[in-house]
């Protein structure tokens, strides 16, 4: 029985936040900047708009079909970067990637997105939390 | 079904006992054709068709001699008829690039269905963009069973090229391609079938389904990966480009004219994957030791088995046909709350190989409305007893996530 390696992934908020994720609603088409993502592995859909005012992220949301990880990152995520300048989110999202990659580093400044650290362990779930990040770093190449 | 002839399946993953659930993407390899694949390297390699010396000649027959079990396997009227390719994959493409290229004109339609993998719609699309064809799909009824009144309806004599899958990866159909060849000869277009999910799983005979061309691959049917098959009509073939030019397949060169070798050399540019087509001859060896009816039948008694145990689990969504008589050893599922992914980790957690996701069939999973499914699917080395723990084990699972998380 090896089920309970699961917990290494699927903490209790990390489920919390899939249950009932944060910022979740379908685009509305006002937003200033939108942007849709696939993961070809799966066929996983996400869409993230966000609206910016003086270079600070003032709404952020998402929606789509995704799995237990990539909802919970996205969830997660968005708590985070509200309210940050463009390239406070940069940073963030630069060293989200370093750490599920299993890089060594300080990742306080990721607060909850910590949680997802568990992910490095299961190598073919990496896609799933990085989706909704790929998504945002584009969103702010596009903003540019 | 002679499980020990596998070594691979004889070890632990995640510190269970590894059960292996994802042969409709690859087969594991029996032993018999691991041998097969050592022993020409260890004591027959050389290259085929052109060597004046016993080690080239003996490289020869065996190459050769696959290409006999193959026409066997699927009773192709002559040796000819049976290509070796790279897999199902580069046969369409070839289709696509070489008879598609040079039948199919402005206006013209293809007709393909909703239940194809990628490999047998976007080689179409990209010849459709070239030539200026349109592409239509054939509907689907509830079950997941090809609408034939539909297929009637959009066949016409625009009509130059009809591909269907003959077993569906994720739906366990399989489709009835000796009535759709009739219809499309009817109306002058050409048939074409993919075999790849149904030649390592039942018996084939290329003439009675009566299609002009049948695309397959060696490793989901034994055989090792890089070697497919491209069976093709002699006359249809016979009026058809080469996909590629270069060695082996000439007759004479000169500096600007070539003259090319008869079929099937014809069509295999460069050296060809050897060992592969040795591999998969002896691939087909083990399937007809054991006897495709036996196969099929093997088979068929494990999706009995298996699938009113899935159906009776709460919350979880068969996709296809629901009777197990009309479904093969693909069943697609998705249990309620539980995402894909996190059930396919879950499963390999418990040493259980599943597959997740649209299984490179995005529009099907787009006609279904299902964003990603899990997939199961059998073939002759599983067991019921690895259903009973595939069950059990999805029983856990559910419990694992259905829980409220707070």
């Amino acid at each position: 029985m090896s089920l309970h390696n699961l917990d290494y992934l699927y903490r209790q908020t990390i489920m919390a936040y899939a249950q009932h994720p944060h910022h979740y609603q379908p685009m509305l088409g006002t937003e200033n900047y939108h942007i849709r993502k696939y993961n070809p592995t799966c066929g996983d859909v996400i869409d993230l708009a966000f609206n910016i005012d003086h270079d600070i992220v003032t709404d952020i949301h998402f929606y789509g079909d995704g799995c237990a990880i990539s909802k919970s990152s996205a969830s997660i995520m968005t708590d985070l970067v509200i309210g940050k300048n463009t390239s406070q989110i940069t940073q963030l999202v630069d060293q989200f990637s370093k750490m599920v990659r299993g890089e060594a580093g300080n990742y306080n400044a990721l607060g909850e997105a910590q949680i997802l650290s568990g992910v490095t362990k299961f190598p073919t779930r990496i896609k799933c939390a990085t989706l909704a990040w790929h998504a945002l770093a584009e969103l702010l190449a596009i903003e540019k | 079904m002679n499980q020990t002839d596998f070594p691979i399946l004889n070890q632990k993953i995640n510190g269970e006992p590894l059960i292996y659930f994802d042969s409709a993407a690859t087969s594991q390899k029996p032993q018999f054709v691991i041998d097969a694949i050592t022993d020409y390297y260890q004591n027959d390699n050389a290259n085929v068709h052109r060597g004046i010396y016993e080690l080239s000649q003996r490289a020869t027959n065996l190459y050769e001699k696959a290409r006999d079990k193959v026409q066997k396997l699927i009773h192709a009227k002559r040796r000819e008829e049976v290509l070796f390719t790279r897999g199902t994959t580069e046969s369409l493409n070839w289709l696509a690039s070489t008879y598609g290229v040079e039948n199919v004109k402005q206006g013209d339609e293809i007709l393909l269905s909703y239940m194809e993998h990628h490999s047998n719609i976007v080689p179409w699309q990209q010849l459709a963009k070239r030539v200026g064809a349109s592409l239509k799909y054939i509907a689907l009824k509830e079950d997941g069973t090809l609408d034939l009144a539909d297929a009637e309806a959009k066949l016409s004599d625009k009509t130059k090229i009809v591909s269907v899958t003959h077993a569906s990866n994720v739906l366990g159909v399989v489709n009835p391609i000796k009535k759709l060849a009739q219809m499309a000869h009817e109306h002058g277009a050409i048939m074409i079938a993919d075999g790849a999910q149904s030649v390592p799983h039942m018996a084939i005979d290329v003439q009675e389904m009566g299609v002009d061309f049948f695309a397959f691959s060696g490793h989901k049917m034994l055989g090792p990966t890089g070697i497919g098959v491209l069976y093709g009509r002699y006359d249809v073939l016979n009026q058809m480009r080469p996909a590629q030019f270069g060695g082996e397949m000439i007759e004479f060169v000169d500096l600007h004219e070539a003259t090319f070798q008869p079929l099937p050399w014809r069509f295999e540019a460069g050296t060809p994957n050897i060992a592969g087509a040795i591999g998969l001859g002896a691939a087909v060896d083990y399937l007809t030791n054991i006897g495709m009816f036996e196969v099929a039948k093997y088979e068929q008694s494990l999706v009995d088995y298996a699938l009113p145990k899935l159906k009776s689990i709460d919350g979880l969504t068969v996709y296809g046909p629901q009777e197990s008589e009309q479904h093969t050893g693909v069943i697609a599922f998705n249990i309620a709350g539980i995402h894909a992914h996190d059930l396919a980790t879950a499963l390999d957690q418990e040493g259980i190989a599943v597959r997740a996701g649209h299984h490179c069939a995005q529009p099907l999973m787009h006609y279904l409305d299902v964003a990603a499914t899990v997939r199961v699917s059998f073939y002759i080395y599983n067991t019921r007893q690895e259903i009973d723990r595939f069950v059990a084990t999805l029983g856990k699972i559910k419990e694992y996530f259905n829980r409220e998380f707070a």
